[in-house]
């Protein structure tokens, strides 16, 4: 299969085999009128399969909710059809309202207002606490 | 330290120091006695509570401080719907220092963000409850001489037990500490106690469900009420609530030096009897969590005594 270079865009690379969908989906890759090519269970040395978007225009991307989604995925920013930039992203300390707490007894579940806060507490466990109530995150793709 | 929402957030030093200032304020009364004078305290209790709510008043005005606040929800702003950052921000311009008392989980670290003075927590819903924990530790310090080489039997409630979760986390610092949790099935300690906390720090730990059989072991006896209003259920509540009765036959096995701690309201679990017997301690508590919200309360107004 052959999918063309792309001039100006992004290229999120290592996706987990089979979490790629979700990640187009939460980047609400939808909504783009430019070119997305999801490539699912490409061949990947180091993970045996991998999943890869590329994206035909260079958009704001949320490190933050990628890092927390799939901590393992590199992204390439290309411009003029050369590597611009790239990150390797990791889990962030912090993640706010990407997931909510789901604890009855939360104050987050009476105050409307208030911003949905998860602090990692075990990088190993990808472990993530309420930073109001120590509850453990509800996982945004399992 | 600006707050005190978690017991955690205290170093052993700085335990240590308001120990010490505590054992000054029971040795030399008269030496404090005006030490907040033109102070406030808030008390802003959107659950209902004695002991805490009065404890800390008690503690300021002993200190020649000064009160105001509310004792629950319906008598204050949250009835119309007003949000804690604002009830706080609110009180933070008539008040020194704000103890605050609320169901719901994390409340009282949501007031830090806008209270502008000192925040207290006086208990968050099941979660935290510091200062009930001070009290714990004083009781402790003063029954054994300090906090190594314990063996520790937490008993009843242990899910739901805010001050079993703070007692635990502050105990855990210390050497030779152990831990006996005793509990039905259902009410036993969150899972993350033992894997956050006791497991990565190799501390021995058993979760038992036999009171009397763990009694010869235990320096400490912490005993907890089955929470009615902690269960969603009434009949969960009904099965579990005289799960443990501490009686004067069951403490003939225990040590004679054993220490009974319990952070009150007791309902059946502690048989009246037991309140004449020499290591009953926890009406001492009670004294001794006012010693501590006073060393508090001076410690986070920074007042030099």
């Amino acid at each position: 299969m052959i999918i063309g270079q792309i001039k100006d865009g992004i290229v999120l690379d290592h996706i987990t085999a089979g979490r790629g969908m979700d990640i187009y989906r939460i980047l609400g890759l939808d909504k783009l009128d430019c070119t997305v090519a999801m490539i699912k269970n490409a061949d990947s040395v180091k993970k045996g399969k991998k999943d890869i978007i590329k994206i035909g225009q260079v958009i704001d991307l949320d490190f933050t909710v990628l890092g927390y989604i799939d901590p393992g995925i590199t992204v390439n920013i290309i411009q003029d059809g050369k590597l611009a930039k790239r990150e390797h992203l990791s889990l962030p300390e912090r993640v706010t309202d990407i997931i909510h707490c789901k604890n009855p007894r939360c104050i987050t579940s009476t105050e409307q207002e208030l911003r949905h806060e998860f602090r990692l507490v075990d990088r190993e466990k990808k472990l993530y606490r309420c930073i109001y109530c120590e509850s453990p995150a509800p996982k945004v793709v399992d | 330290m600006k707050n005190l929402i978690d017991i955690m957030q205290l170093s052993t030093d700085e335990l240590q120091e308001l120990i010490d200032r505590a054992m000054d304020i029971i040795a030399n009364p008269a030496k404090y006695a005006e030490a907040c004078h033109g102070k406030k305290l808030a008390t802003l209790f959107f659950e209902p509570s004695t002991r805490t709510r009065l404890s800390f008043e008690a503690a300021m005005y002993e200190l020649g401080g000064n009160v105001i606040g509310f004792s629950e929800a319906n008598s204050s702003s949250a009835a119309k719907g007003e949000s804690v950052a604002d009830t706080v921000r609110t009180v933070g311009c008539y008040a020194d220092i704000i103890a605050m008392r609320h169901p719901k989980e994390g409340a009282p670290l949501v007031a830090t963000r806008t209270a502008g003075v000192p925040v207290v927590n006086a208990g968050d819903g099941g979660h935290n409850h510091p200062t009930q924990t001070l009290a714990d530790l004083l009781t402790i310090y003063r029954e054994k001489g300090g906090f190594e080489n314990l063996t520790f039997g937490l008993c009843g409630d242990l899910k739901f037990g805010r001050t079993v979760h703070s007692l635990i986390s502050a105990m855990s610092r210390y050497k030779g500490v152990k831990f006996v949790l005793i509990s039905p099935e259902e009410l036993r300690v969150p899972r993350y106690i033992i894997t956050d906390l006791l497991e990565p720090k190799h501390i021995p730990y058993a979760e038992v469900t036999s009171l009397e059989a763990a009694m010869p072991d235990l320096d400490i006896l912490y005993m907890t009420r089955v929470q009615r209003e902690r269960f969603f259920n009434e009949a969960d509540y009904m099965r579990l609530k005289d799960t443990y009765i501490l009686t004067p036959d069951k403490l003939r096995a225990a040590k004679k030096d054993l220490a009974i701690l319990h952070p009150l309201p007791r309902v059946n679990e502690i048989s009246v009897a037991v309140d004449d017997d020499p290591r009953a301690c926890y009406f001492k508590q009670v004294l001794n969590g006012k010693y501590m919200r006073m060393a508090l309360i001076l410690k986070l107004l920074e007042v030099n005594v």
